[in-house]
């Protein structure tokens, strides 16, 4: 293998992998859920993110072309925002205790039906 | 080189693994656990691509594409129900 | 042309999606991959009400390319908050007055909102003219809400909505 490619892979690689374990380290380490949620949703999906593109790094040496990772990555870019909203969302209706006071706008609580 | 890399990068995703698990158990509340959840479908998807890399087969991403999927349906399902009380209308 | 290509763009992305998924370019793939392009469109024509124009596409790439880099840089500024002082950040919700009016510009901005790390789109007000967003290190408020409505909003509402 060309080493310069090597260690572009490598490279790749622990940047992944690094980014991917900060994402759960702010899992863990962050005090109240609103700021929970801003660790895993993006660190990781980055983290995987540099994961497929080495991956498709790895198989695209010689003269086949490997980009079907690109699709993962890209349906993870796309999904990752919808569940962070979604969840979001969840902790607003539940009234989760959070660091950060909500915005005192008299609307009607969405998503309840009485 | 490489070797060494994908053997430290395991490492690292596994522990991310655990530190995940950690937070699903603990909680403290629901959306707590479907976040963990979520992070543990990507996190695995991480490990199954590593793991692709390193017995050097395509089989492994046909998987880690069906857990993206499957994962964000799962996730998208439980935030529903905690937002409505029911998932299916 | 409008009632055979109802939606050209969805037909490429859907082209682009089926040769990836095969992992190749061959030209059964291709033809194969241009009839679904073709006709799932055309199948599902009701449930795309709105057509989409985009006015300026080297515009939207650039605005893309943007929020690359600033996932990029964005996530390593939040590795370097979580890692080092997590318990002194100053998480802090802002309101975001929106100008955009359609629902895929402004679903577009939730979206790029959300991807950008330190803040999270929470909550879009009913009458589509407020966007709550969580951020999670705030020192200043408005600096916050005029940088995302002149970095993102500016170029989504000249791409998707020229008027």
């Amino acid at each position: 293998m060309n080493p310069l490619i090597e260690a572009l892979l490598a490279l790749l690689v622990l940047l992944g992998a690094a980014f991917t374990l900060v994402g759960s380290v702010g899992l863990v380490r962050l005090p109240d859920f609103l700021s929970r949620l801003h660790a895993p949703t993006k660190s990781t999906t980055l983290g995987v993110g540099s994961l497929l593109i080495a991956s498709g790094v790895y198989f695209s040496q010689g003269d086949t072309l490997s980009l079907h990772e690109l699709l993962v990555t890209l349906f993870l870019f796309i999904t990752a925002p919808v569940s962070a909203h979604l969840l979001a969302r969840a902790a607003l209706h539940l009234g989760l205790p959070t660091r950060a006071a909500p915005p005192a706008v008299g609307e009607p609580r969405d998503g309840v039906r009485s | 080189m490489l070797s060494v890399a994908l053997t430290l990068a395991l490492a690292m995703v596994a522990l991310a693994l655990a530190l995940s698990l950690w937070r699903l158990m603990r909680g403290p509340s629901t959306p707590d656990r479907i976040l963990a959840l979520d992070t543990l479908y990507i996190n695995t998807i991480a490990l199954l691509v590593l793991f692709g890399i390193r017995q050097q087969s395509q089989i492994y991403f046909e998987a880690a594409l069906l857990i993206a999927l499957m994962g964000f349906i799962g996730t998208l399902a439980l935030c529903k129900y905690l937002l409505r009380g029911d998932i299916i209308e | 042309m409008r009632r055979l290509f109802p939606h050209p763009w969805l037909s490429l992305v859907l082209l682009l999606i089926w040769l990836l998924l095969q992992n190749s370019v061959s030209f059964a793939q291709l033809l194969v991959g241009g009839l679904f392009a073709w006709l799932i469109p055309l199948f599902t024509r009701p449930f795309w009400p709105e057509t989409v124009v985009v006015a300026r596409p080297l515009l939207m790439l650039r605005f893309l390319l943007l929020v690359l880099y600033d996932i990029v840089t964005a996530n390593i500024t939040v590795a370097r908050q979580i890692l080092v002082r997590p318990r002194q950040l100053h998480p802090a919700f802002v309101v975001v007055p929106l100008s955009l009016q359609s629902e895929l510009a402004i679903s577009i901005l939730t979206n790029v909102i959300s991807l950008t790390p330190g803040t999270v789109a929470a909550r879009l007000s009913q009458d589509h003219t407020e966007l709550w967003v969580h951020a999670l290190h705030v020192e200043d408020t408005e600096a916050l809400v005029a940088e995302i409505k002149q970095r993102y909003e500016a170029p989504l509402k000249e791409v998707l909505e020229p008027c």
